[in-house]
C-alpha cells in the first residue's frame, strides 16, 4: 500500500517521510523548481537593471515612434526614411509573410510532384528525383540561399541582360518582369473572377451530391476550370480589355516600367522552395506508402486508371498522414526565411537588426521578434489542427 | 453439352523462353522507362535534361577545370578554377588555428572514431573499455583544442572552418540528447509545474527561428549576466544550439514515449520499479529505439544549423567561403567555393541518414 500522507500509522506527522511519500515528494520537487526559476529570473532581472543603468539605456517601446532614417528596398506599403521604426518593422513583417507564402506555395507544388514522381515506375525519373531530394536535404539551407544569391548577382550587367522572350529580362539586379496595369473597369474582371470561383465551388458540390445519389459522374473539374477562366475573360473582352501588361523597355542605363524581383527575393524563394520541397516530398512519399497496397489493388480491380486511383483513393487517405508533418515544414520554412539577413533581404529579422543597431533597444526588438514568430507558429498550428480534425478518419 | 477434349500432343511441350521484349535489357527498358506514353515522355524529357546538364557540368568541373595556379587570372576563363583549394584548404578546415598546432585538431578528430565506435557498431573488440574512453573523450578533445597544461593555449576565437562546425555540432549532439530526454519526460510528468515548464520551454524554443536565439546569445546574454562575467562566444553558441536542438529532440522522444503501450508502464510499476528505474530499464530503451530516425534527423538538422554562426560573426566553413569569394585574388569563384563547401556537409549528413536507415531496418524486429 502506498501511503498518501507523510503520517505514520497513528496519524502523526513524520518529517522524514516527506521525501519517501509520493505525493508530498512531488510537492517538494515542484516547490524547489519554482524557487530555482524564481531565483534565476530575479538574478537576470537584477543584472539587467544594473547593466542598463550603467549603460544609460532606457527601456520601453516608446522608441518605435521615432523616425527610422534608413531606406528599405521595394517596400510593400508606403515607406520613406522619415517613417517610424514601427512602420519599418511592419514592412519587414510583410516581407517575411510574402516570402513565406511564395515559398510555401512553391515548396508544396515541388514537394507533391517530387514525392509522387519518386514512387514512379520510371527508373530514370525516380532516380533523378531521389538525387535531387538527397542532395538538397543534406546541404544547409543557408549555404543554398547564399549560393543562389551569388549565382544571381553574378549574372551579366543590365546592359547585357538575358532576355526571356523580350518581355522579361534577367540581370545582376534581378528579374525585370511585365507589370499588370489596371484600368477602371478592372474591378468587374476581378468580380467575375471571384464569381467564377464561387460558381466552381457550387458546381463541384452539386456534382458530388449528384454522384452520391445517382452515381452519375459530372465533369466538374473541366466545368470549374472553364468557369474560372472564361467568365473573367468574357468580362475582360466585353469591357475593352481593362487589364494590360506594362512590358519593361530598355533605356540607356536601365529598364523603364515593369516590376523588378530583386536577386535577394529570388534567391531566398528558390532556396526555401527547393529545400523545403525536398522535405515535403519525403513526407508525401511516406504518406503514400502508408496507404496499404490492398487499397490500390482494390481500385485497380474496380477498373480505375492509375491516375484516378492516385487522386481518388490513395491521396485522400495519405493526406491524413501527410498533414501534421507538413504543418511543421511550413513553419520551418517561415522560420528559415529569417536567414534572409545574410543576403540582405529586408525581412522582419533584418530590419529589426538595423533598428537594434540604430536605437540600441535590443531587449525590445528581440521581444518583438519572438512574439511575432511565436504567434505565427501558434496561428499556423491552430489552423492546421482544425484542418486535421476535419479530415481525420471518423472511427466508429 | 461437353466439348470433347482433344489431345493434340502425346508429350508435354517443352518450355518456351519468355518473349524477347519482356526479358533482359529490352524487357527492363520497356518496364521501367517506356511502359506507357506518359512514361516515355517523362523519360525523354529527363534524358534531354541530363544531356544538357551532365556534360556541361562535367566539362566545367573537371575537363576544363584548372587545378593549379597562383591566382584567379592563371586559371583562364573557361572552366572551374580549383587552384585556390591548395592555398586555402587550411583555412577551410581549421580556420585561424595556428598552423603549427593543427595536428591537435587532427588527433582530436581521429580519436573521435574510437569514441563513437562502441555506440555505433555491434562488433567492436573491447567494447566495454572503449565506452569508458568515449566518456572521457570530450575532455581529451577540449584539452587538445584549447591547450594549457603543457600545450600552447589557443583561444576559441581562433577556431574556425569545418572544425568549428564539427565542434559546435558534436557538442550540441552530445548535450541535446540527455536534455531532450529530460524535457520529454518533463512534458509527460504528473507534476503540473514541471509539465508546464517543459511545455513552455519546448514551444517557445520551437516557435522562434534559431537566428533570434543566436542574437539572444550575442546581444541579450551580456545584459542578463553580471558585468564582469564574459562567456566565450563559442560556448554561447553551443548553449543556444543545444537549447534549440533539445526542444526538437524532446518532441521526437515524446512521440516515442507515446507509442509505448500503457501496459509497459503498468508492468514496470507492478514489478515495483520506481519512476527513474522504470524509465531507465523499461520505457526509454523502447521509446528511444522507435525514435531513432527522428533523433538522427534532429542531429542532421543541428549539424546543418551550425552554419548559422556566421550571423554572429564566427567564421565557420561557410564564413571562410564567404570571405574567400570576396577576396581580390580569387574574385568571382562563388560557384566553385560553395560547391566545395556543400560537399563537406553532404558527406557528413548523407552518412548520418544512411546509418539511421540501416539501424532502422536492423531494429525493426517486428516485421520479419
Amino acid at each position: 500500500m502506498t501511503q498518501t500522507t507523510p503520517t505514520d500509522n497513528d496519524g502523526r506527522f513524520e518529517f522524514r517521510r516527506i521525501l519517501t511519500d509520493e505525493r508530498s515528494r512531488g510537492i517538494v520537487i515542484q516547490i524547489a523548481v519554482v524557487l530555482a526559476i524564481a531565483a534565476f529570473i530575479a538574478f537576470i532581472t537584477f543584472n539587467t537593471i544594473t547593466n542598463l543603468k550603467s549603460a544609460g539605456l532606457a527601456t520601453g517601446f516608446g522608441f518605435l515612434a521615432d523616425p527610422a532614417f534608413f531606406d528599405i528596398n521595394q517596400p510593400l506599403i508606403e515607406y520613406t526614411s522619415q517613417s517610424s521604426f514601427a512602420r519599418a518593422l511592419l514592412v519587414g513583417l510583410l516581407n517575411t509573410i510574402m516570402v513565406s507564402v511564395l515559398g510555401i506555395v512553391a515548396a508544396t507544388l515541388i514537394g507533391f510532384m517530387a514525392g509522387v514522381l519518386r514512387l514512379s515506375d520510371n527508373w530514370l525519373i525516380s532516380r533523378l528525383v531521389t538525387s535531387y531530394v538527397e542532395f538538397t536535404r543534406n546541404v544547409p539551407v543557408l549555404l543554398q540561399i547564399i549560393f543562389w544569391w551569388a549565382l544571381l548577382t553574378g549574372l551579366p550587367k543590365v546592359r547585357d541582360s538575358l532576355s526571356i522572350g523580350d518581355v522579361a529580362f534577367l540581370n545582376n539586379r534581378g528579374l525585370r518582369m511585365p507589370a499588370p496595369i489596371t484600368e477602371p473597369g478592372f474591378l468587374w474582371v476581378a468580380i467575375a473572377f471571384f464569381l467564377g470561383i464561387l460558381g466552381a465551388i457550387l458546381v463541384s458540390r452539386w456534382a458530388r451530391k449528384r454522384q452520391d445519389l445517382t452515381g452519375q459522374i459530372f465533369p466538374a473539374g473541366w466545368v470549374s476550370l472553364g468557369l474560372i477562366i472564361s467568365l473573367p475573360l468574357l468580362v475582360h473582352i466585353a469591357l475593352g480589355q481593362p487589364l494590360g501588361w506594362e512590358i519593361p523597355r530598355r533605356t540607356r542605363f536601365n529598364f523603364q516600367g515593369g516590376i523588378n524581383l530583386t536577386p535577394e527575393l529570388i534567391a531566398l524563394w528558390l532556396a526555401l522552395a527547393t529545400y523545403t520541397g525536398a522535405f515535403i516530398s519525403e513526407i508525401v512519399r511516406a504518406g503514400i506508402l502508408s496507404v496499404s497496397r490492398g487499397q490500390s489493388e482494390a481500385a485497380f480491380a474496380l477498373g480505375l486508371r492509375p491516375n484516378l486511383t492516385m487522386r481518388k483513393i490513395i491521396l485522400p487517405q495519405a493526406l491524413r498522414v501527410i498533414i501534421p508533418p507538413l504543418t511543421s515544414q511550413y513553419l520551418n520554412l517561415t522560420k528559415n526565411s529569417s536567414l534572409a539577413i545574410v543576403i540582405g533581404f529586408q525581412d522582419l529579422v533584418s530590419i529589426g537588426g538595423s533598428i537594434l543597431n540604430q536605437s540600441g533597444h535590443s531587449l525590445e526588438i528581440v521581444g518583438i521578434w519572438m512574439a511575432i514568430y511565436l504567434s505565427l507558429s501558434l496561428a499556423t498550428s491552430a489552423y492546421m489542427n482544425w484542418y486535421n480534425k476535419r479530415i481525420a478518419l471518423v472511427e466508429r | 453439352m461437353h466439348e470433347p477434349f482433344h489431345r493434340t500432343h502425346e508429350e508435354m511441350l517443352p518450355e518456351r523462353p519468355a518473349p524477347l521484349a519482356s526479358v533482359g535489357l529490352v524487357g527492363w527498358l520497356r518496364a521501367s522507362l517506356f511502359s506507357s506514353l506518359s512514361n516515355t515522355i517523362l523519360t525523354l524529357v529527363a534524358l534531354y535534361i541530363l544531356w544538357l546538364a551532365v556534360p556541361t557540368f562535367l566539362d566545367w568541373a573537371f575537363f576544363s577545370g584548372q587545378l593549379a595556379g597562383e591566382d584567379r587570372f592563371s586559371c583562364g576563363n573557361h572552366g572551374a578554377c580549383w587552384a585556390w583549394i591548395d592555398q586555402r584548404i587550411g583555412q577551410f578546415l581549421y580556420g585561424f588555428y595556428p598552423s603549427d598546432e593543427t595536428w591537435r585538431i587532427n588527433i582530436a578528430f581521429l580519436l573521435l572514431f574510437p569514441a563513437l565506435a562502441p555506440w555505433l557498431m555491434d562488433n567492436v573488440p573491447g567494447k566495454a573499455h572503449l565506452r569508458w574512453f568515449s566518456v572521457i573523450y570530450p575532455f581529451i578533445a577540449v584539452y587538445l583544442l584549447v591547450g594549457g597544461f603543457g600545450l600552447e593555449e589557443v583561444t576559441t576565437d581562433k577556431l574556425g572552418g569545418f572544425s568549428l562546425n564539427l565542434v559546435v555540432g558534436l557538442a550540441g549532439i552530445v548535450l541535446s540528447l540527455p536534455i531532450g530526454i529530460l524535457l520529454a519526460l518533463g512534458r509527460q510528468s504528473r507534476l503540473p509545474l514541471i509539465r508546464w515548464f517543459s511545455i513552455i520551454f519546448i514551444e517557445v524554443v520551437r516557435g522562434v527561428p534559431l537566428i533570434t536565439l543566436l542574437f539572444v546569445s550575442n546581444i541579450i546574454l551580456p545584459i542578463f549576466l553580471p558585468a564582469d562575467v564574459a562567456l566565450d562566444s563559442v560556448i554561447r553558441v553551443i548553449v543556444m544550439v543545444t537549447a534549440f536542438a533539445s526542444a526538437y529532440m524532446a518532441e521526437v522522444i515524446r512521440g516515442g514515449l507515446q507509442a509505448i503501450p500503457n501496459g509497459q508502464y503498468e508492468a514496470a510499476q507492478a514489478m515495483g520499479l520506481n519512476y527513474w528505474k522504470s524509465m531507465r530499464l523499461i520505457i526509454l530503451p523502447q521509446a528511444l529505439k522507435i525514435s531513432i530516425p527522428g533523433i538522427v534527423n534532429t542531429f542532421i538538422g543541428l549539424f546543418k544549423d551550425t552554419t548559422l554562426v556566421i550571423v554572429i560573426g564566427l567564421f565557420d566553413i561557410l564564413g571562410i567561403a564567404n570571405a574567400m569569394v570576396s577576396n581580390a585574388d580569387w574574385l568571382g569563384l562563388s560557384s566553385e567555393t560553395y560547391v566545395f563547401v556543400s560537399f563537406f556537409f553532404f558527406v557528413v549528413c548523407f552518412a548520418m541518414s544512411r546509418y539511421s536507415m540501416r539501424l532502422e531496418s536492423k531494429l525493426d524486429t517486428d516485421k520479419r
